[in-house]
């Protein structure tokens, strides 16, 4: 029996509150499918589940808040019969048969409860799960009045989320700011950053970007950020220790999927991870984008997104700072990140000229590798956007 | 289409793109990224969104021409004929 739990969305999550399961009992459900939305800090996410199977049981009633590792539902592999099916045909096939059988055993277990048959139909007018409800009466037995209070509180509960709801909207930047907060401390006290840069030229880079934008439609075109991402993602193949996290020692990542951050209007980031980033053409990379960073700025992220990246991008773009040097997002143990494209005086072979360049930095968690190793995967990074049409 | 019709479309286009910004209240010599805080990334939205709702091309060579509201006014009305 499988279980699905509320996922950890980042170092910074504690808790997140269930909104709405996208699946119900008896579903069948494979990986990658999205099983339910929660509303955390970083908006409300569509969590998807990594095992195949079939939903036996849920947990966690909808606007109910629980904190990470909380067993939401159990999941039952395909083909074992489900206890719970009780709406399922019954004839023909032996492992069907098999579900009648188990049927009365529920039934009984129904018939065990201690409630007055006008608290039960009550409950049941009311959607209330009796099971759920502690009974006051002699022995335990679950009374008219407990079945009422039960609707009260229940009512009661769903007015709060209502307010809250509509109080959301103003809050998301604070939650926002909350999570970063935490995040970013707990980076700052527990890693002890390294710090790299490197002046790379663009020239090469940028004349190809150009010459492929002129024969792509204005919908195509390409981005200079993109060749960045598939230049740090082909790099790393060769630099597996900083596509990793340090938890209780360094963990390599088989996947590089690059963390890119989005900046939010309201101020406030996201960062949603490309997958596979290495294996994805620049075309597909800036598909990505177009996918991610709208609704990054939506809050609408999958849980996947959100807790895959194996190593951060933040981009300055054309109008921001020279360089940026970067916390790293924990437990990830390295961040990059590109200043602002300009031009500038750069010597080569005992010449001068004018060359459009950029700021590549690397900020690196000294626990999991040394400058040395940083210094070599800018050098490499620099010779990859030095061949931009290999990317 | 007149100029004001164009700077409709404009001012709603980029409402889209920035919704958190007054663009109408833009000066003509404005850099309007600069001043609407627009990334590269919404820019280039910007980009096709305005090709497509007015029909033109904008090659990637011409951005630089579009940095203010005037100098976009004026490169949309050339590449309409009007």
């Amino acid at each position: 029996m499988g279980e699905f739990l509320m996922p950890s969305l980042g170092a910074d999550m504690e808790d997140g509150t269930l909104i709405e399961w996208k699946k119900k009992i008896g579903d069948s459900v494979k990986r990658g499918d999205v099983i339910a939305e929660v509303e955390t800090q970083k908006g409300l996410i569509e969590i998807e589940i990594f095992e195949e199977g079939i939903i036996e049981k849920i947990l966690i009633k909808e606007g109910t808040k629980v904190p990470v590792g909380t067993i939401m539902a159990l999941i039952s592999p395909i083909g074992v019969p489900l206890e719970t099916k009780k709406e399922k045909p019954i004839e023909l096939h032996p492992i069907e048969k098999k579900v009648t059988e188990v049927m009365p055993r529920e039934t009984a277990e129904e018939s065990h409860i201690k409630a007055s048959p006008l608290a039960k139909r009550i409950a049941e007018d009311h959607h209330i799960d009796i099971k759920q409800i502690k009974g006051s009466g002699y022995d335990g037995v679950i009374t008219k009045e407990d079945v009422e209070h039960a609707i009260e509180q229940r009512d009661t509960i769903d007015k709060e989320q209502t307010i809250l709801k509509t109080e959301k909207t103003a809050t998301d930047s604070e939650a926002i700011r909350f999570a970063i907060a935490a995040a970013m401390s707990k980076s700052n006290k527990e890693i002890p950053h390294y710090y790299l840069e490197k002046k790379i030229d663009l020239t090469k880079a940028l004349a190809w970007l150009q010459e492929a934008n002129q024969q792509r439609k204005v919908q195509a075109r390409l981005l200079p950020v993109v060749l960045f991402i598939k230049a740090i993602a082909k790099s790393l193949v060769d630099f597996p220790d900083l596509n990793a996290v340090w938890e209780n020692g360094l963990h390599t990542k088989k996947d590089i999927n690059i963390g890119f951050v989005v900046a939010l209007h309201n101020g406030g980031i996201m960062v949603p991870a490309i997958h596979q980033a290495d294996l994805k053409t620049v075309d597909e990379i800036m598909e990505a984008l177009n996918d991610l960073i709208p609704r990054a700025r939506a809050m609408k992220l999958r849980s996947s997104e959100l807790s895959d990246g194996t190593i951060t991008l933040t981009s300055m773009g054309d109008r921001g700072a020279d360089s940026v040097f970067g916390v790293i997002y924990p437990p990830q143990v390295a961040i990059i990140g590109f200043g602002s494209i300009s031009e500038q005086p750069f010597a080569e072979n005992g010449m001068l000229g004018i060359r459009t360049v950029v700021n590549a930095t690397l900020a690196g968690d000294h626990r999991a590798t040394d400058g040395l190793t940083g210094s070599r995967f800018l050098n490499v990074l620099s010779e990859n956007l030095q061949k931009p049409e290999l990317l | 289409m007149n100029e004001d019709e164009i700077k409709k479309n404009i001012f709603q286009l980029l409402k889209k793109i920035a919704p958190d910004t007054e663009p109408s209240a833009l000066k003509p010599e404005e850099n309007i990224r600069e001043t609407l805080g627009i990334d590269s990334f919404d820019a280039l939205q910007f980009i096709i969104a305005i090709s497509e709702k007015l029909g033109i091309e904008i090659p990637e060579k011409d951005y630089g021409k579009t940095n203010t509201l005037n100098d976009l006014v004026g490169y949309i009305k050339n590449k309409m004929g009007v």
